[in-house]
């Protein structure tokens, strides 16, 4: 499937492709009107052209098996958070992943959890269910109990585990990004080979700190993957009403970042999408911009009704790019049997229930943790 | 008639400097944009250029000299008019001072200024009472210190590195830098492009990595582009992550009103951080404090704002000779003992504070000078046992008067210490307004000891 993510939007009035001799060519030049011409002015697109060359990373059926397993669970867990918060259960905001899960999945398969650093916005579920962490102690951190992993003192924005390395789960749009670099940083300050991976939204990317980051990033070539989940809407904003360059992986050009534009919707696009940047990253040449085109099919979060768009919209994508059904089809395809798919379905319901099951009857923290955690040391 | 050459004051802030070289000499012709000389500060080494064409009449001040004030007249130039008259007759000892006492009001009020804050207050302050009898004191800058601090603990901890703009070739901005690229390299000490949130954020998230950030801003004016790194990414991730992701970072720089830099260079954010829970802030006033807390602050497990004085810079201070000289953060100090009334203040502050002690000491009034050294946390205990010894008090706050630092020390006297009052706590705050540029207008806006003085008189109905 390598089909776009999202429906194209409808053409701008065509261009021809910026050429130094423009002024010399003859008058009846036809106007080009391509794709490939405008990619032909972007120049950082070297790691474009390698995922092109090979667009689907060849994963073994054990380890498409895993990818299928863990965007059942964040899709499973994220239905049921939606439960809860309608049920009273977690409260403030809460932002959902439904749609994007082969973003985390198949982007931090890649890495080497422990050790490469993962950051991210917000919307930071889905992020930390496919580093590993238990769904449990972020669900009840969902519930605002003392067992969560902030113990009930961070909620859904703004979750935690250094031991994971996945350093949050944070509130002010587009902060992870120079914060994610400040991780990149301390890998090449160590030494230890580390890769951080900073996610942010096609919102936050109109951020000036994002640009900020880039250009030291760039200049200190500095080990990290800035990935844009370009899910097309900043809250109720759709990316051409927001944005000047809707193309987000061309954004770091000005700072020599190569770019990379990868259907955000196909885990296998997506994971060697992955391995490309990777390699360019590891080997020390400094930072990549990768887009991931998604789709969220809830909405911005729990108390956005999404009327910005339309039912068929969402309804197209979930029939036609939804990325669980794409790896289930695939599966099928491969010969994996109906059973041991829904093997998985039901053990992924029974895990999801477990914690929700354990989020609701966990207390909430002792009073005591009000005043905990303020400072680390006492003056 | 011969035009004066006076010396230049090079910064807002230089006082005095030396003139380490002359590149002409009498007799030469020089034409504007000529350089002249090569003028020492504190901070760095200028060229003085010449303005006017002419031929130099007479060097009055030899190279070599140092401690020359700004406005000293150094040379004289012969326009074409009087090129063949002779050097002007008078002495210039005589010439300097006709030359004083003809400034115009705007220098003269600068000048007393300058006196006002002069090194009469910097020796003052009573020994810390840690400290071991004994101790051998070495006097030092603030400046000095600061990089004294800094470079002791990059010694003996490789996480911790210095970030920010021109902290590292160009040797700091105010110089507080001065050599440690040379001792730590660039890995290091890292000149950032002028991009505060960004490196800010960057500087936050490896804290969050686990390295040690001194992240200066060239002042805390530009801060405000980074604060919500500091605050909303620093101060609060310990405890929404329920102390599990840590932030031990320092924010430092000059902070507060420099010299005739106008309201947008010259603003005290000591309140504004102080009200933020998860942050601790410093800001000393001597160089003994300045190295001992900076110290303590790189060492610290939580988010330091560390804020300095620009015009305190170039003070000097006795500082204790000791291998590990750390203060602890969260005392406030007793810098001089006194009875009869209680003046609270920190920063540049302290240094008014003692200068209006003296004088209230002469009217014999027996004040007591407390610095507060750290902000947050507040070092209550010793304000109010001082308050209960006197019973009477004064805030002296170089800083904007509403929701200030001020107001929340009267806030604890009046919840805390209501029955030791026997008069209204007083604050002695900056205007409330926008800091103006002309020097008369400046002088009015900030606080100096006078206005203390008054306050204190009031507080002892006298």
């Amino acid at each position: 499937m390598a089909k776009p993510a999202r429906p194209r939007a409808a053409r701008s009035p065509a261009k021809p492709a910026p050429s130094a001799n423009a002024a010399a060519a003859p008058v009846q030049e036809p106007i080009i009107a391509s794709d490939v011409a405008e990619e032909a002015a972007f120049a950082l697109r070297s790691l474009q052209q390698a995922h092109a060359n090979n667009k689907r990373y060849d994963a073994s059926d054990e380890e498409l098996l895993k990818f299928y397993e863990q965007m059942v669970l964040i899709r499973r867990f994220e239905e049921k958070a939606g439960q809860l918060y309608g049920l009273g259960l977690i409260g403030g905001f809460c932002h959902l992943y439904i749609g994007q899960e082969a973003v985390a999945v198949g982007l931090q398969s890649a890495l080497n959890e422990g050790h490469d650093s993962v950051i991210t916005g917000y919307r930071d579920h889905g992020h930390m269910l496919a580093y590993g962490i238990d769904p449990k102690v972020i669900m009840a951190e969902l519930t605002g109990r003392g067992a969560g992993i902030s113990r009930g003192k961070g909620g859904s924005m703004h979750m935690f585990s250094t031991e994971h390395k996945f350093y949050g789960g944070h509130g002010i749009v587009g902060a992870q990004v120079p914060l994610g670099a400040g991780l990149a940083f301390a890998h090449k300050y160590r030494g230890d080979g580390g890769v951080c991976m900073a996610y942010f939204g096609d919102g936050a990317a109109n951020q000036g700190q994002v640009y900020e980051t880039f250009n030291m990033a760039a200049l200190w070539k500095l080990p990290i993957i800035f990935v844009v989940e370009n899910n097309g809407y900043a809250m109720g904003t759709a990316v051409k009403r927001g944005s000047a360059e809707t193309h987000f992986y061309r954004r770091g050009t000005a700072f020599r970042i190569p770019g990379m534009d990868v259907n955000g919707m196909d885990v296998l696009e997506v994971r060697q999408a992955a391995e490309v940047a990777l390699e360019y990253v590891r080997a020390g040449n400094g930072p990549v911009l990768m887009e991931l085109k998604t789709y969220r099919y809830r909405g911005h979060s729990m108390s956005d009704p999404a009327k910005y768009r339309s039912r068929e919209e969402v309804q197209d994508m979930r029939d036609n790019h939804d990325p669980i059904e794409g790896a289930k089809a695939e599966l099928l395809k491969r010969g994996v049997t109906e059973e041991k798919i829904k093997e998985i379905d039901k053990r992924i319901r029974q895990v999801v229930a477990e914690s929700a099951d354990f989020a609701e009857t966990s207390p909430e923290p002792d009073m005591a943790e009000l005043y905990t955690d303020v400072l680390v040391e006492t003056y | 008639m011969a035009i004066e050459l006076k010396m230049p004051a090079l910064s807002p802030t230089m006082e005095e400097g030396t003139l380490a070289k002359w590149l002409v000499k009498a007799g030469d012709e020089v034409k504007s944009g000529d350089i002249l000389a090569e003028i020492e500060t504190d901070k760095a080494t200028m060229e003085f250029e010449a303005v006017d064409e002419g031929t130099i009449g007479e060097i009055l001040v030899a190279e070599g000299t140092e401690g020359v004030k700004v406005g000293t007249v150094i040379a004289t130039i012969q326009g074409e008019d009087d090129a063949a008259s002779p050097a002007p007759a008078a002495a210039p000892a005589v010439e300097q001072k006709a030359a004083e006492s003809d400034a115009p009001a705007g220098q003269d009020a600068k000048a007393k200024a300058a006196a006002a804050i002069a090194p009469k207050t910097d020796a003052k302050p009573a020994a810390d009472p840690e400290l071991p009898a004994g101790t051998t004191m070495v006097p030092t800058t603030v400046r000095e210190a600061l990089r004294d601090a800094m470079a002791e603990e990059m010694r003996s901890d490789d996480r911790v590195f210095v970030m920010g703009e021109e902290v590292a070739e160009y040797q700091g901005a105010y110089k507080v830098t001065q050599g440690l690229l040379e001792e730590f390299g660039p890995q290091r000490v890292i000149d950032t492009p002028i991009t505060e949130y960004g490196f800010a954020g960057i500087g936050t998230g490896a804290a969050m990595g686990g390295l040690r950030p001194v992240i200066e801003f060239m002042t805390f004016n530009f801060a405000m582009q980074a604060i919500d790194h500091i605050i909303n990414s620093a101060a609060k991730t310990n405890y929404m992550s329920g102390g599990q992701m840590r932030c031990p970072i320092v924010f430092r720089g000059p902070n507060g009103a420099a010299s005739r830099v106008g309201a947008q260079h010259s603003q005290n954010y000591g309140p504004w951080y102080a009200s933020v829970p998860g942050l601790v802030v410093i800001a000393p006033y001597d160089s003994a404090d300045a190295k001992g807390l900076l110290r303590a602050a790189i060492r610290s497990e939580d988010p330091v704002v560390f804020l300095e004085n620009e015009l305190v810079y170039g003070r000097t201070f006795d500082v204790p000779q000791m291998d590990d000289f750390v203060l602890s953060i969260g005392k406030a100090r007793i810098v001089r003992p006194g009875k009869d009334v209680t003046i609270v203040s920190y920063s540049i502050g302290v240094g008014f504070a003692l200068e209006a002690a003296e004088q209230l000491a002469g009217e014999g009034i027996d004040a007591e000078v407390i610095d507060l050294r750290t902000l947050r946390p507040l070092d209550k205990e010793t304000v109010l046992a001082s308050l209960a010894k006197t019973n009477r008090l004064v805030v002296a706050e170089e800083g904007f008067p509403v929701c200030s630092i001020a107001s929340e020390i009267i806030a604890i006297c009046m919840e805390e210490g209501f029955d030791h009052l026997d008069a209204p706590v007083l604050r002695v705050c900056d205007e409330d307004v926008p800091l103006p540029y002309a020097a008369n207008l400046e002088k009015a806006a900030l606080i100096d000891a006078g206005k203390i003085a008054a306050a204190v008189r009031k507080v002892c109905y006298r």
